[in-house]
């Protein structure tokens, strides 16, 4: 088999499939741009990614089951896990200060950025100070927020993502499709393209093409073993910040984090604020439902501690450790009466995992560093609802995502609120919003009202509102519903009708055959008149 | 560490049922309303023959849901206001839809939340239960079907909703009231779980994915080979049951009628001129309104 593959890999040209992928990233690019459904019908049509999410999907959702056998453990397990999540954020502002106490007095440098622009500054600074140009990068999704990769590189630094995914998204040029499993809409030919055209090993010879696995990722490590070795600075993301401890909590399978974070002289680890818990006793419940929800495993290969630099004598470890809490639109969602459980997300990713509208339109098509339901809910508060408003309509509020949290988001119902803010009859000018804490609702709030959508909706409330409208209307829908089969009705309800076959109304409504069997219009509360009767 | 979410924790408590009410309201559904009558009318029938008296509000229409998923709460809470006005007396309210059930119970005391009619949303919404949970924990109808009249072989997809499941957490008794039945046997579709597409208005703002999704479904159903599709919310049906229309339409799959719980329940205790499977009955009247053109 192996012989076969390599006598074929003869015969690719090596130019023309750099070029095949060079048209490749540029029409992920330009889909990028598009409108959201643009992207999903795109999707919907692609029969090796529909295939790629719905086998993902469904192994997922199989591991994440045979790891939870029993439901009350499960349910009591998620309680416990709702309640440390609320228990920190009821406690953020002071737990931060805890948190940057104790890790200041362990030797860690802690910077607060409140946009994805002052946190992209910090880091720049802190490299430069160091005259660091080579960046390894453990997975980090805040980063991916904060577009950092982008900004160092525009600067000259060379980020390497060292996550097998993260390392096959970049040098496809794309972006995760999934905050786990990034590279998850990639099949095993794409990638075996992908790593023969642009992956170069140390001394800058191709990669032989190869659909093997193991070979596959044998030829990566090699390439980024090199890397961790000559990198001058490690950049990490965090899953849990400890505040009694000043401890940062790095969870990951490849190996790649403890080396990013251990074998540059320096290292720096960026979270988001709401990553803090108070104390290591919250630390294992939360461990176990990420890593048994994320990927069905009941612990990951790696747990990384991470509680200061390299002491004097040690042999290993950076010589700096910084940690950047960035805010980046947290403070506002913290402030939301409603959608405050925003901030319990763990970034397991068991929502995404059980959505059936992500396990069908893949998480491209939403057009964030978030995809699926934690996606939509996060991305439209950080990034405003002018701009990605549109994602809110793709959900069918099913309720699947919110069944799979381990700490209880309500995602349905955060998803929900969201669609009345952006439709909110006060518009909030996100542009003039400059202090970000001053105010709770939404950046562009009102933004997707249209006179339109908003007419038919006082339309509608009219006809429901008054029962003899109602019955107006009912009546001339059972009386007309031969126009059903209409030409007229065929255009207007052809996004239905499309795959479906047309409803009909039935010939009397429920309210004319109750009425007609005589049953009772009114409650009349004769338990009196019956004692009286029976005295 | 004492926070607790106790609304949380407290809707998530198992229920309480009252002992079988002398007279319920039927909240029928705008849905039911127009397009499955049949289904109201059959669990009225099923409700009377257990010796309850059933008020059939004519100020009634629809939940509000529709407005309310699509982020127009004032408009919803302005319908919503109706139903609760006409659902004012003290006495249960049995909803046929799973989906409608849960914005009444689940809903509204957050729709009415600082309102003027806050309590009487929280107290229309602690008396209001979806039909199989209301048949099941109020009447114990599943324990009551061996007699049925109809007991001949029928193999039944049951499609649980979402909302049914998840949001009102009935799926057990949907599964309990089909099951009891004698001769029905019932078959379940790949990823039995998973949402059919429906959604509301989803299907129409989303209708590429909405129809992706739906034809999933349909596909797994027409697989089992079942006779009949069942389910407790008519939005799932008419979703279902529209999609594999279409597909034995293009000659794709079979034929599957679909029908509400309630009928089909109707239907097997007393058999088969109660009331008529609702694909059945459009499809005559196509003939004839085609027959007139």
């Amino acid at each position: 088999m192996s012989q076969k593959i390599a006598s074929d890999s003869m015969h690719i040209n090596i130019e023309q499939l750099q070029q095949e992928l060079n048209v490749e990233q540029r029409e992920f690019n330009e889909l990028q741009q598009r409108h959201f459904k643009v992207r999903a019908k795109m999707a919907l049509e692609n029969e090796a990614l529909r295939k790629s999410f719905r086998g993902a999907s469904d192994f997922l959702m199989g591991k994440r089951k045979a790891v939870f056998p029993d439901e009350s453990a499960l349910s009591a397990l998620r309680d416990r896990g709702e309640a440390i999540r609320q228990h920190s954020l009821a406690n953020l502002p002071e737990l931060l200060e805890r948190l940057e106490k104790n890790l200041t007095a362990n030797g860690i440098q802690v910077h607060w950025a409140e946009t994805a622009d002052e946190a992209c500054t910090i880091i720049h600074d802190i490299l430069t100070a160091n005259n660091a140009r080579t960046v390894v990068k453990g997975k980090s999704m805040v980063t991916e927020e904060i577009e950092l990769n982008h900004f160092l590189e525009a600067r000259g630094i060379e980020c390497l993502e060292s996550d097998m995914g993260e390392y096959l998204v970049q040098l496809a040029g794309e972006t995760p499709s999934h905050i786990i499993m990034p590279a998850i809409h990639k099949n095993k030919a794409q990638i075996a393209r992908l790593m023969h055209a642009r992956a170069q090993t140390s001394d800058g010879s191709q990669v032989p093409y190869t659909e093997d696995v193991d070979e596959l990722i044998g030829n990566a490590r090699a390439i980024l073993r090199d890397k961790f070795m000559r990198a001058d600075a490690g950049i990490s993301g965090v899953n849990m910040a400890v505040a009694n401890s000043g401890t940062l909590c790095l969870v990951e399978n490849e190996g790649n984090g403890r080396m990013t974070t251990t074998m540059p002289k320096l290292h720096i680890a960026v979270t988001g604020i709401e990553k803090v818990v108070e104390d290591f006793s919250h630390v294992p419940e939360l461990l176990t439902l990420l890593t048994r929800s994320a990927t069905g495993q009941k612990i990951s290969t790696y747990f990384n501690m991470i509680s200061g630099p390299k002491k004097a004598g040690e042999l290993d470890g950076p010589e700096q450790v910084h940690l950047v809490l960035v805010d980046n639109g947290r403070s506002r969602i913290f402030s939301h009466p409603v959608l405050k459980p925003t901030l319990q997300c763990i970034r397991c990713g068991a929502c995404m995992n059980h959505c059936p509208v992500y396990a069908r339109v893949g998480g491209h098509a939403y057009g964030s560093t978030y995809p699926g339901p934690i996606g939509q809910v996060v991305t439209p508060q950080i990034a405003g609802l002018e701009k990605h408003g549109d994602m809110l309509s793709a959900c069918s509020l099913n309720g699947a995502c919110g069944e799979a949290c381990p700490v209880r988001i309500p995602l349905p119902e955060l998803i929900r609120e969201l669609r009345a803010e952006a439709v909110s009859p006060q518009f909030t000018d996100a542009a003039a919003v400059t202090d970000a804490t001053a105010v709770q609702e939404v950046m562009g709030r009102g933004a997707k009202r249209t006179l339109g959508e908003s007419l038919i909706w006082r339309g509608w409330a009219l006809t429901h509102r008054f029962a003899p409208l109602y019955r107006i209307m009912t009546t001339a829908m059972t009386r007309g519903r031969g126009l059903f089969r209409s030409k007229a009705a065929a255009v207007l309800l052809s996004p239905w009708t499309d795959s479906r076959s047309t409803p009909q109304p039935a010939r009397r409504s429920l309210h004319e055959l109750a009425k007609a069997r005589g049953v009772a219009d009114q409650y009349q509360n004769n338990t009196a008149d019956k004692r009286g009767d029976n005295a | 560490m004492t926070e607790q979410n106790t609304t949380a924790a407290a809707s998530r408590q198992p229920r309480v049922y009252p002992p079988k009410p002398e007279a319920v309201y039927l909240l029928g559904t705008c849905l039911v309303d127009s397009f499955y009558p049949e289904a109201g009318m059959d669990a009225i029938a099923l409700l009377q023959h257990a010796g309850i008296e059933v008020i059939f509000p004519q100020s009634q229409s629809c939940c509000g849901q529709p407005a309310y998923n699509s982020g127009y709460d004032e408009q919803a809470r302005a319908v919503a206001r109706t139903q609760l006005q006409a659902f004012a007396a003290d006495i249960p309210v049995v909803v046929m839809m799973g989906s409608c059930a849960g914005m009444v119970h689940k809903e509204y005391p957050k729709l009415f939340a600082g309102q003027p009619e806050e309590a009487a949303a929280i107290a229309l919404a602690a008396r209001s239960y979806e039909f199989s949970e209301f048949m099941v924990n109020v009447l114990q109808l599943e324990q009551q079907l061996a007699q049925a009249e109809d007991q001949s072989p029928l193999t039944v997809a049951l499609h649980t909703s979402c909302s049914a499941r998840r949001g009102m957490g009935v799926a057990a008794e949907h599964k309990a009231l089909v099951e009891n039945l004698p001769g029905v046997q019932v078959v379940e579709p790949e990823r039995v779980a998973e949402c059919c597409g429906f959604g509301g208005t989803f299907a129409v703002k989303q209708s590429d994915i909405s129809a992706a999704m739906a034809a999933d479904k349909a596909s797994a159903i027409a697989a089992t080979g079942c006779q009949r599709l069942v389910s407790g919310d008519c939005g799932c049906l008419m979703n279902i049951g529209g999609t594999l229309d279409k597909l034995q339409g293009e000659k794709q799959g079979p034929a599957i009628p679909v029908q509400h719980l309630a009928s089909l329940l109707y239907t097997r205790l007393n058999g088969g001129d109660g009331s008529q499977i609702s694909q059945k009955r459009s499809q005559q009247y196509n003939k004839k309104s085609g027959d007139k053109a």
